[in-house]
């Protein structure tokens, strides 16, 4: 019964392992492969989340099943990284945005302001500050 | 008096919560500690942020938290595919603009880290007076599809939790 | 079974890493450096964690969890002068 448990426990983390390496190793070949900056964005900030969720997940029940250590560290960076992915993406984004793209590529805001990265809503009446 | 003690109770809770991960044991020591932490560190830093998020169906949030990992999975399945089997001729990239019904600046960030998060999107700005976001897509045929779906999966969700 | 499943993911996130390098290297601009240095450090956790699960001690974890924090920051404020000039205001 324990032995059975253990090697499902095995399965899971080899899988996961698995398809964590893969998912990391196809991010960063998107990162060469793709051909313009914006798609170049794309395949980091998903591909290796999962790819570091995965090991982080067969980390986590690898130590509970063979080191009989519960250990929750992993869910602590997964988190971490997962808040932190869309907002490095779209620091990334409005830099790209801010050096090489021109306003009259996008489409317009159909707005009385114009995208925060070339326009600005004067002092007095912003209602949240977006720059 | 209770409002002056605890300013920001999830944040008290998120705090305590984050210690003990960070600890990685529990015990009732460790958990006193973090309580202190919880207590002290919103106490401290009340004057940055002195607005309290409102969140009117906290079960609504498990559920958006559900679907979003659900979509997360799928989206790196999609971008996956994208990038192995796709030229760079074939994908059709394109900027899309999604209007904002949401006004709270923390449901918005939500709203932006999800849009991130998901299927072949990035949340790349907002415009100035953020009634609108500015998406780019990697790889859509339907640009409208794209800003329906964000509009009906996630925005509508979100304001039912916000607002 | 484990064994062979770590050195297949280790193989796969040092060649990410490669890529990466590569990238670094060749990119056409200074925005794709970064973008290419924060995946790299992307990469560096999943490898941290790997050997940590590898040698059977926990303290690869916090190693891992403060480049997380750095690399985050690090990024950010790479960023934030491009787009603003200056980092803190």
């Amino acid at each position: 019964m324990i032995e059975d448990a253990t090697l499902i426990a095995e399965v899971v983390v080899s899988f996961l392992l698995v398809v964590a390496g893969l998912f990391g190793l196809v991010g960063s070949l998107g990162l060469v492969k793709l051909d313009d900056t914006m798609r170049r964005l794309h395949a980091p900030t998903k591909a290796t989340t999962l790819g570091i969720g995965g090991v982080l997940i067969a980390s986590m029940i690898y130590s509970a099943v063979f080191l009989d250590r519960l250990s929750f560290h992993e869910l602590l960076i997964t988190i971490f990284l997962l808040l932190t992915a869309p907002i490095t993406a779209n620091f990334i984004a409005k830099s790209y945005m801010h050096r090489h793209v021109d306003e009259a590529d996008l489409p317009p805001t159909e707005g009385p302001y114009g995208w925060a990265v070339y326009d600005a809503v004067p002092e007095d009446e912003r209602p949240i500050d977006t720059k | 008096m209770l409002r002056r003690i605890f300013p920001h109770p999830q944040l008290t809770l998120m705090l305590t919560v984050v210690w003990l991960l960070l600890v990685n044991t529990v015990s009732p020591g460790n958990l006193l500690l973090g309580l202190v932490f919880g207590v002290a560190i919103p106490v401290i830093t009340q004057p940055f942020w002195q607005k309290r998020p409102v969140i009117k169906r906290p079960l609504r949030v498990v559920e958006y938290m559900a679907l979003v990992i659900w979509d997360i999975v799928m989206a790196n399945v999609v971008v996956a595919y994208t990038i192995l089997f796709k030229s760079n001729a074939r994908t059709r990239s394109a900027w899309v603009r999604v209007p904002l019904d949401l006004t709270s600046p923390e449901a918005i960030t939500l709203l932006a880290g999800t849009i991130t998060m998901t299927p072949g999107t990035v949340a790349s700005a907002l415009s100035a007076d953020a009634s609108s976001i500015l998406v780019h897509c990697l790889d859509t045929d339907d640009p409208e599809a794209v800003r329906d779906e964000i509009k009906h999966r996630y925005e509508r969700r979100l304001k039912e939790i916000f607002e | 079974m484990i064994e062979t499943a770590l050195t297949f993911a280790v193989t796969c996130f040092a060649l990410a890493l490669v890529f990466n390098l590569w990238h670094l290297a060749r990119a056409p601009g200074v925005v794709d450096r970064i973008l290419a240095l924060d995946t790299m450090v992307i990469n560096a956790i999943a490898l941290l964690n790997l050997y940590g699960i590898s040698q059977g001690t926990p303290v690869y974890f916090e190693v891992s969890m403060l480049i997380a924090m750095v690399g985050f920051v690090s990024t950010v404020a790479y960023c934030r002068f491009i787009l603003r000039g200056n980092i803190i205001e």
